[in-house]
């Protein structure tokens, strides 16, 4: 008998040990950027583009590409959003009778979105080049507009799934079309949950390089229209990390924090809105 | 509103909201066939075992030997699914059987958290945690000299990255045993961990294999923070403390100077085509047994 109750506790203490070492990793990689970017963070880092010299350790910021990232992602939320939301008002409402169909749409969504951005980047490559475009903040908004809608299909997909049938059978008894019980009932019931799909599939948006690193180009200014290049935030952690000059590694080290920065700003939004929309609906 | 205007409103909403359909469900064979096209170029050069055995690479030669790659891929991968493999599971067991209501509402936004962190920040925390780390203690305890960037560094920073997809699965996973076969193995005087062990595991074990299966093609195509962390040395490594280069890494590595060579281009699509296959196989094996599983129960 000793032995089991030994092997009981021998588990026990692995598995504490395991859940605690999710709160040390998450800690530890945290830490580690915000004590190193920290002490080379100032206003001038967000505030500025490079000037003359920046990789060379003279003086600019990332400004270039902080709004870069919030151009592409913006711009990739508003294009698979004109996917997204229609693919997951279909699969509640038009196909509601069909199970069957909806099922096989969501197993080809998990594929989507299980096949890596690099993937993707290589498939925004080709697409670019058979539509004649060059390397620009377009490319980009397409690639990671592709690449973002099968995170946000799934996000909204999982709320709408909950909206109860007698809300929507209510609304077409009355006499409602498909299109008004979609946007008038189905929408406006799952707005704070279609936000949290909008803000998860946000921070993917802005944090992938794979999937940019061959359409967005680079440049050192903030994009004024959709045919230029544009740079990004990882991508100019990616790319000053790897000079060989110190003062530029320290950037980088700068933009991984402000990059960390934004993805936890997203973090708090969505547990914040998910944690409004249950107690709403409870 | 008159009915006609709604009913027109209605149908063209209808056509919009069929049109997207159709696209999201063509768009992994888009995708699928639009590399196999780009790759059709190397494929016609080079028979298909020579690309996947052959480790010679050299592609000014035009000797495209993806061997070192798919080695080095393998390897990262397979270190990474072995360390986060006793993290989640023990950490997914504890969670949903011994966890309070308290810890999981504690957890979640921790989960949540890593899995929202970006790839490019795990591989700054590599280079500056990881990289040194197996350069100064871990290479050297196994008698090895390292500069730190190698196949291990890349393994365990993808570990880290897989630990909260593979969790959130596992979690989902042993939900869906029942509650009336756990209490019934505990009333036949079972303890917790028996019951877990001989009943949990043992009913869920299809779909705690299917959940490595997803993070094993996860990890298959991680890209950024394994590149960082590598090392990109071709040549098929000899020990895990070695640099390597895997598949993805080839192709974000080298796609700026491809374009001049046709063939090059041609290889790197390839690379991608490989890579995607790969991962979409053990994707539909994995959601298959998953969807099946849930479907028993």
């Amino acid at each position: 008998m000793w032995w089991r109750k030994l092997e009981e506790k021998i588990i026990y203490l692995l598995m504490v040990i395991s859940v605690a070492s999710l709160v040390i990793l998450l800690l530890a990689v945290l830490t580690s950027i915000f004590v190193k970017g920290a002490p080379y963070l100032s206003w001038e880092m967000v505030s500025q583009t490079p000037k003359g010299g920046y990789y060379f350790g003279r003086e600019g910021g990332v400004l270039n590409a902080i709004v870069g990232s919030l151009y592409l992602s913006l711009g990739a939320i508003l294009l698979s959003l004109a996917f997204s939301l229609p693919l997951s008002l279909a699969m509640n409402i038009h196909l509601r009778a069909r199970p069957k169909i909806v099922n096989r749409i969501r197993f080809v969504l998990d594929i989507l979105w299980g096949i890596p951005s690099i993937v993707y980047g290589a498939f925004g490559f080709t697409l670019m080049i058979y539509l004649g475009i060059k390397a620009s903040l377009l490319a980009g908004i397409i690639t990671v507009g592709i690449f973002i809608m099968p995170i946000m299909v799934r996000g909204m997909d999982e709320v709408m799934k909950n909206v109860p049938v007698s809300l929507i059978e209510s609304a077409f008894s009355l006499g409602s079309t498909r299109m008004e019980v979609a946007f008038k009932v189905m929408v406006r019931q799952t707005i704070p949950g279609i936000a949290t799909a909008i803000l998860l599939a946000f921070g993917r948006g802005i944090g992938d390089v794979a999937s940019v690193l061959f359409t967005t180009g680079y440049t050192d200014n903030v994009p004024t229209s959709l045919t230029q290049q544009t740079a990004t935030l990882p991508l100019a952690v990616f790319f000053q990390l790897g000079s060989p000059i110190p003062e530029v590694q320290n950037r980088a080290y700068a933009s991984a924090l402000i990059l960390t920065v934004i993805i936890l700003v997203i973090s708090i939004a969505v547990r914040f809105l998910s944690n409004k929309y249950y107690s709403n609906r409870h | 509103m008159n009915y006609k205007t709604r009913k027109l409103k209605d149908q063209l909403v209808s056509l919009w909201i069929r049109f997207m359909v159709l696209l999201v469900v063509a768009l992994p064979l888009i995708i699928a066939f639009s590399l196999l096209y780009k790759s059709w170029l190397i494929l016609g050069h080079s028979s298909l075992s020579e690309l996947l055995f052959s480790s010679v690479w050299r592609p000014l030669a035009g000797e495209f030997g993806f061997f070192p790659f798919i080695v080095s891929s393998v390897w990262v991968t397979f270190i990474g699914l072995i360390l986060t493999t006793p993290i989640c599971l023990f950490s997914a067991i504890f969670l949903t059987y011994y966890g309070s209501r308290h810890l999981l509402r504690f957890m979640q936004p921790v989960i949540d958290i890593l899995a929202g962190i970006p790839s490019v920040i795990y591989g700054v925390w590599g280079i500056l945690v990881i990289v040194p780390a197996i350069g100064k203690y871990l290479a050297p305890m196994f008698g090895y000299e390292s500069s730190g960037f190698s196949i291990m560094a890349g393994g365990i920073v993808l570990s880290v990255m897989l630990i909260p997809f593979i969790l959130n699965i596992l979690i989902e996973i042993f939900r869906t045993v029942h509650q009336d076969l756990f209490d019934a193995s505990l009333s036949l005087g079972a303890s917790k961990w028996q019951t877990i062990k001989h009943v949990v595991l043992r009913k869920s074990f299809a779909g705690i294999v299917s959940a490595f299966g997803l993070g094993l093609s996860r990890a298959f195509g991680e890209t950024i923070a394994v590149l960082m962390v590598v090392g990109n040395v071709v040549g098929v490594p000899e020990n895990l403390f070695q640099p390597g280069y895997p598949l993805p890494a080839l192709i974000a590595n080298n796609y700026g100077e491809m374009l001049s060579i046709p063939m090059f281009d041609s290889a790197l699509m390839f690379a991608a085509l490989l890579l995607m296959v790969v991962v979409v196989v053990f994707n539909i094996i994995s959601r298959r047994t998953i969807i099946y599983l849930e479907s028993k129960h």
